[in-house]
């Protein structure tokens, strides 16, 4: 058992960002999160991640019960489980190679850390985790001079550079071209498979989420609304999962291309 | 502002504010009882144009300034000194007071719980004390605990600019962009790994801005507190003020000049580089 949620509730001051949501899933798995913009898919990631504490509810992370953990074991936890961040934040100033190798800071002593900080010290090491996202050549270059797919692709090396035990990934590809997109996402299942990493991923694009994932999970309102197998989604569940009330309301005739509603940012 | 579809819902707020801030500048005005017009009266003109027209040439006697540049010397020491001995305790303060290291706060989207403010406000209050007293006050006490001299212009400048730099540091903190401690935080790093990682590649331009212009003050400081007796440039302007050589009161006021913007350049070579 990897991650498992108990009626886990999330509010953010007034709003209910989640309702209730039970899940389980098991040491391995790849799942994919789809749903329409603020339904709930980041919060639910950052809730697995131990990232922010559920209002009511439980989890369970890796066999242990995060919330529960004094800081310092919490800490170790968290050093288990990566988080690929939407818009990855890293200061501006900060060289690739330090961004990536600071993905181990949660496993090195601070004293490790300071001295990567002077001098880093697994160059060949972050430079691995770029070559396959084919980003080899920039990695003295300055986090602040990247596009944001490139950024991405350096919030992902970090991620895989930490070598967690749970992957868990918010929008890794929303800025990226397709073939890029379909590259890093094909990356990231096959790290997954070949390590028994559990995987993650909220994601925009519905193909890719039943291309790449053998599990799909859609997210509205805070609540499940369907978990199933990839080849078992169909496209009246999609239709239910984004159709959106707000803006058929506006316009009451919409024209046939507009029937499947997918938001890309 | 009047139709309602185009009404800003901050600008009736914002008129009231600025209202209350004129209406308390006004007993400011009347409390500190400025009146601009005693600059012009016959008496009072006449004494400072005495004094400034002895200005011209400044002194540049070989003698004076052998003294002067010995003095300068001094002053800068004491400013450096003083400057080094606060950060010892400035820096470590500033991680401890400020807010943006909370574990708690990277969990719950930046806000920090009751337990972490409260834990951090004694250091806060050591802040506030130290920096409460001026370094005139704490430098008048020690040239008495350790005699007329240098060492007590450090202490004073260590004390009160301890106090200064850990709360403007620990602001600068809170300051930058959050996010990527939080994320670090988030992945299981410590503390100071997450400030070293996540903080300072943000901060350290105006940390260095901060802190050049504190040792500039504290050029400043020691200046005034020679005045007093703790040595330096201002225990010689002090002397020559007493003898009315307006002429060496000139050359000094130049090298605060050339010290001022000698400072101003090395904060603009330091941001240069960081940022």
């Amino acid at each position: 058992m990897s991650i498992r949620l108990h009626g886990a509730s999330l509010r953010h001051g007034q709003v209910l960002a989640l309702d209730g949501i039970d899940l389980c899933i098991e040491a391995g798995e790849r799942v994919a999160i789809i749903g329409p913009s603020g339904a709930g898919k980041s919060s639910l990631l950052h809730l697995m991640a131990s990232a922010l504490r559920p209002s009511s509810g439980r989890l369970e992370l890796l066999g242990e019960q995060p919330w529960t953990l004094s800081g310092r074991a919490r800490q170790r936890l968290r050093a288990r489980v990566g988080l690929v961040h939407q818009a990855p934040p890293l200061p501006p100033r900060q060289r690739v190679v330090t961004a990536v190798l600071a993905g181990r800071l949660g496993q090195w002593g601070t004293l490790r850390g300071l001295a990567n900080l002077i001098c880093p010290l697994d160059v060949p090491g972050a430079r691995q985790a770029l070559a396959d996202l084919g980003l080899a050549d920039k990695l003295f270059v300055q986090c602040g001079q990247l596009s944001g797919g490139q950024l991405q692709r350096v919030g992902i090396a970090r991620a895989l550079y930490q070598r967690p035990q749970v992957l868990l990934a918010d929008e890794p590809v929303s800025a990226m071209d397709p073939v890029l997109a379909d590259h890093s996402l094909g990356l990231l299942n096959r790290h997954a498979d070949v390590n028994g990493v559990t995987l993650v991923a909220s994601l925009h694009a519905v193909e890719l989420a039943l291309a790449h994932f053998p599990r799909v999970i859609g997210i509205r309102d805070g609540k499940v609304a369907f978990d199933c197998p990839a080849d078992a989604v169909t496209q009246a569940l999609l239709d239910a999962l984004y159709a959106n009330e707000q803006l058929l309301a506006q316009q009451p005739v919409p024209g046939p291309s507009l029937v499947v509603q997918i938001p890309r940012c | 502002m009047l139709i309602p579809n185009a009404r800003d819902p901050a600008t009736l707020p914002r008129l009231l504010l600025m209202l209350l801030a004129l209406v308390l500048l006004w007993p400011g005005l009347q409390l500190s009882e400025l009146n601009p017009g005693v600059l012009l009266e016959a008496e009072n003109r006449r004494q400072m144009g005495n004094f400034v027209s002895a200005f011209w040439p400044p002194a540049h006697e070989r003698e004076f300034l052998d003294l002067l540049l010995e003095a300068t010397l001094q002053t800068l020491a004491v400013a450096t000194v003083g400057m080094a001995m606060a950060l010892l305790l400035a820096v470590p303060a500033s991680l401890l007071a400020s807010r943006a290291l909370s574990l708690g706060a990277a969990s719950r989207g930046g806000r920090p719980g009751f337990w972490s403010q409260t834990l951090r406000l004694p250091i806060r209050g050591l802040l506030v004390f130290l920096r409460s007293v001026p370094e005139i006050v704490w430098a008048l006490l020690f040239v008495r605990a350790v005699g007329l001299g240098p060492t007590a212009g450090v202490l004073a400048i260590a004390i009160t600019y301890s106090g200064m730099l850990g709360k403007v540091y620990a602001e600068i903190f809170e300051s930058v962009d959050q996010r990527p401690t939080h994320a670090l935080l988030q992945a299981g790093s410590g503390r100071l790994g997450a400030f070293f990682y996540g903080i300072l590649p943000s901060a350290a331009s105006e940390l260095v801005s901060y802190t050049v212009y504190r040792w500039e003050c504290a050029v400043r400081a020691s200046v005034v507190m020679g005045f007093v007796g703790a040595g330096g440039l201002g225990q010689q302007i002090d002397l020559s003020m007493r003898m009315f050589a307006g002429a060496e009161v000139a050359s000094m006021l130049l090298t605060f000049l050339v010290l001022v913007f000698f400072a101003d350049q090395l904060s603009r070579l330091l941001r240069g580089r960081l940022t």
